[in-house]
């Protein structure tokens, strides 16, 4: 996995500190003693939480991500050397280690949403935010992707947009789901043709005396 | 057709609540002290006799190996329950139900299966994106420990239990079991060398085993009901139980559904999912459970039962036992050129077979489905797929090579003629 990750780029903040302590004493504590290591990934993502709060007031506004003074930050608490910390921050594909938009849409092209038609999803959404996959619009609002299997397979095509998994997703409901996230409403997650989970469209077919479709 | 009372996953689509109360409802919970108190050889020998196979994919006899976990321990490790719900393979979507709809039945087998295992301590490594299935469970666990299901002396048994949630962050070849452990020691998630075992030397060097979510979530239903009601569902005593399918792809409606072990494929298509698009007729092939799994095609899905042993002795296996169905509009070169891309993505660098290896397949393969290639070059790709296969330490190097192989074996034809459009037209 290749990710833009530049220690000295002029976006990266000089410090980084975890405003809430035992926030992160909880979460060291989740393991045994001596291997408050197991935290690191834990702590990533607080990290690129918080920076995702404070992302969302401002001017012009970003998505969570990781500068690396956060993982330097993490390397001191848990008594890591920093290029392990980057060694674990560049594995994993959900850190973002450069700003990212506030709103993070990754559009699942594996086979199963591909053979349901997650090219054209992608396609509307390029073409709705004039950008392409990989690429951030220029308020800052929303960056395109392009990932791997997301696991709701029987739910596709669909994208996840920063936590919510957006399934059963048409072009055109794809745009509408931007155009209400871009004026600041929210969309509730979850299949988006009126079927209940993973439950077959007309009903389930199964257990039908006790689930109601 | 399995019968409704037979069903163990009776919130499969979260048409109740996930909260401890609506799980007691559903019967979780129900006597969990007593399932304990028969102690750990009874555990294990019921569950032996259930047949319960893993339900990860490598379909391992789940209480053999339980048995492989020490008794006592002499020089004072303690043991961990690890519990998989990294669920990446391509296709396969059950395990999500069960974390966002029913965790309370994955919180109970956690403690049972724990316990048997003298496992004072388990986690629960889920895939990252995963992030309200992960806080439902979490609000579960909550649910759990307040209520002195947890924690010191859990449930009254007199065991003391913790139950740890672990995020993972977007790695596929974390749900292979030793990089999962890697990932939960705060390392990248690259597999290790085996031997040693995890049962020997797992999560921080102690005894641990590592089972998939849905293997967990129907023990304590496994022990409630009895080994031997397990064991009675399904074609015979090395296929049983009931099991979660997930169909997606060109079929009238993709959905989850627990379905008896063995049931034939075209009958879990047709009652379930509405049959294939345009009809059975107009099936081209099926890849039967998850994207590591070598497809079969429409001859074969007329008559092949859903169970290990029927579909690996067509060559191919149940996996995670998700389907991706094809109809004949599909390009099959384009859908395993997309698998090829998400082994290129996802292998973890270690292995120089595996890491250069499918970035070759998927470059080969991108030219294949344009028919920009020669002739030649498909004995090349089967080649380079052979040197990838049985290379590497863990299995992600045979599962990208398979989907091409079998390509290869089924769609020789339809590759060949692809090149040969390609160059005619190059030619004109």
């Amino acid at each position: 996995m290749k990710k833009p990750f530049d220690l000295n780029a002029p976006y990266q903040p000089a410090t980084f500190a975890f405003p809430d302590k035992d926030v992160v004493t909880e979460i060291i504590s989740r393991y045994p003693e001596g291997k408050q290591q197991s935290a690191v990934m834990p702590l990533l993502d607080l990290a690129q939480r918080l920076m995702g709060e404070t992302g969302a007031t401002s001017n012009p506004v970003f998505g969570g991500w990781i500068p690396r003074a956060a993982m330097d930050t993490i390397a001191e608490t848990l008594g890591m050397p920093k290029t392990k910390v980057y060694e674990v921050a560049t594995f994993y594909s959900m850190y973002n280690l450069a700003p990212v938009g506030k709103f993070l849409v990754q559009v699942c092209a594996t086979s199963p949403c591909w053979l349901c038609g997650s090219d054209k999803i992608r396609k509307a959404c390029e073409s709705k935010l004039g950008i392409h996959a990989g690429e951030t619009t220029k308020d800052g609002m929303f960056t395109l992707v392009e990932v791997e299997c997301l696991g709701a397979c029987v739910n596709a095509p669909m994208a996840q947009i920063n936590d919510d998994f957006y399934e059963d997703l048409t072009e055109a409901r794809t745009i509408e789901i931007i155009d209400a996230l871009a004026s600041g409403k929210q969309v509730p997650a979850g299949p988006q043709n009126g079927r209940t989970g993973s439950m077959a469209l007309s009903g389930a077919t199964t257990l039908t005396d006790r689930v109601k479709a | 057709m399995l019968a409704d009372q037979d069903r163990i996953f009776t919130n499969l689509y979260g048409t109740e609540s996930f909260s401890l109360d609506a799980a007691r409802s559903r019967g979780d919970w129900d006597n969990t002290k007593d399932i304990i108190a028969k102690g750990p050889d009874w555990i294990i020998e019921e569950m032996k006799k259930s047949g319960l196979r893993g339900r990860g994919g490598a379909g391992f006899p789940t209480g053999m190996k339980w048995s492989f976990m020490p008794k006592e321990s002499p020089d004072g490790r303690p043991s961990y329950l690890v519990i998989n719900a990294d669920e990446s393979e391509p296709g396969t979507c059950k395990d999500r139900d069960i974390l966002r709809n029913d965790p309370h039945k994955l919180i109970e087998g956690a403690l049972i299966a724990s316990f048997a295992m003298r496992a004072h301590r388990c986690y629960i490594y889920v895939r990252g994106e995963f992030f309200n299935e992960a806080s439902n469970l979490n609000k579960a666990i909550k649910e759990a420990y307040d209520a002195g299901l947890l924690g010191k002396n859990a449930c009254g048994s007199g065991w003391d239990f913790d139950l740890v949630l672990h995020r993972g962050a977007g790695a596929y070849i974390c749900g292979e079991e030793t990089a999962l452990i890697e990932s939960l020691e705060g390392n990248k998630g690259q597999p290790r060398n085996k031997p040693p075992f995890p049962a020997m030397a797992g999560l921080y060097s102690c005894p641990t085993t590592v089972n998939n979510v849905e293997t967990i979530a129907v023990v304590p239903t496994i022990l409630r009901r009895g080994g031997a009601w397990f064991a009675g569902i399904g074609p015979n005593d090395k296929n049983t139980g009931t099991k979660l399918f997930c169909i997606s792809g060109h079929v009238n409606q993709p959905c989850n559904v627990e379905e008896a072990m063995g049931i034939p494929m075209k009958e879990l298509i047709e009652k379930h999912c509405g049959g294939v698009r345009g009809g059975w007729d107009n099936l081209l092939c099926v890849i039967p459970g998850g994207s590591s799994t070598p497809l079969l095609t429409k001859e074969a899905c007329d008559t092949v039962l859903m169970d290990f042993d029927s579909l690996k002795a067509l060559g191919t296996g149940l996996g995670t036992a998700g389907l991706i169905v094809m109809d004949k509009s599909t390009d099959v070169i384009e859908s395993i050129a997309r698998l090829a891309h998400f082994y290129k993505h996802e292998s973890c660098g270690q292995c120089t077979p595996c890491r250069e290896g499918t970035g070759w397949l998927w470059r080969i393969m991108t030219r294949m489905v344009k028919g920009d290639a020669t002739i030649e070059e498909i004995d090349t790709l089967q080649e380079l797929t052979k040197e990838i296969e049985g290379h590497t330490i863990c299995a992600l190097g045979d599962a990208a090579a398979w989907p091409i192989q079998c390509l290869i074996k089924n769609f020789r034809p339809v590759l060949e003629q692809r090149i040969n459009d390609y160059r005619r037209k190059a030619a004109a």
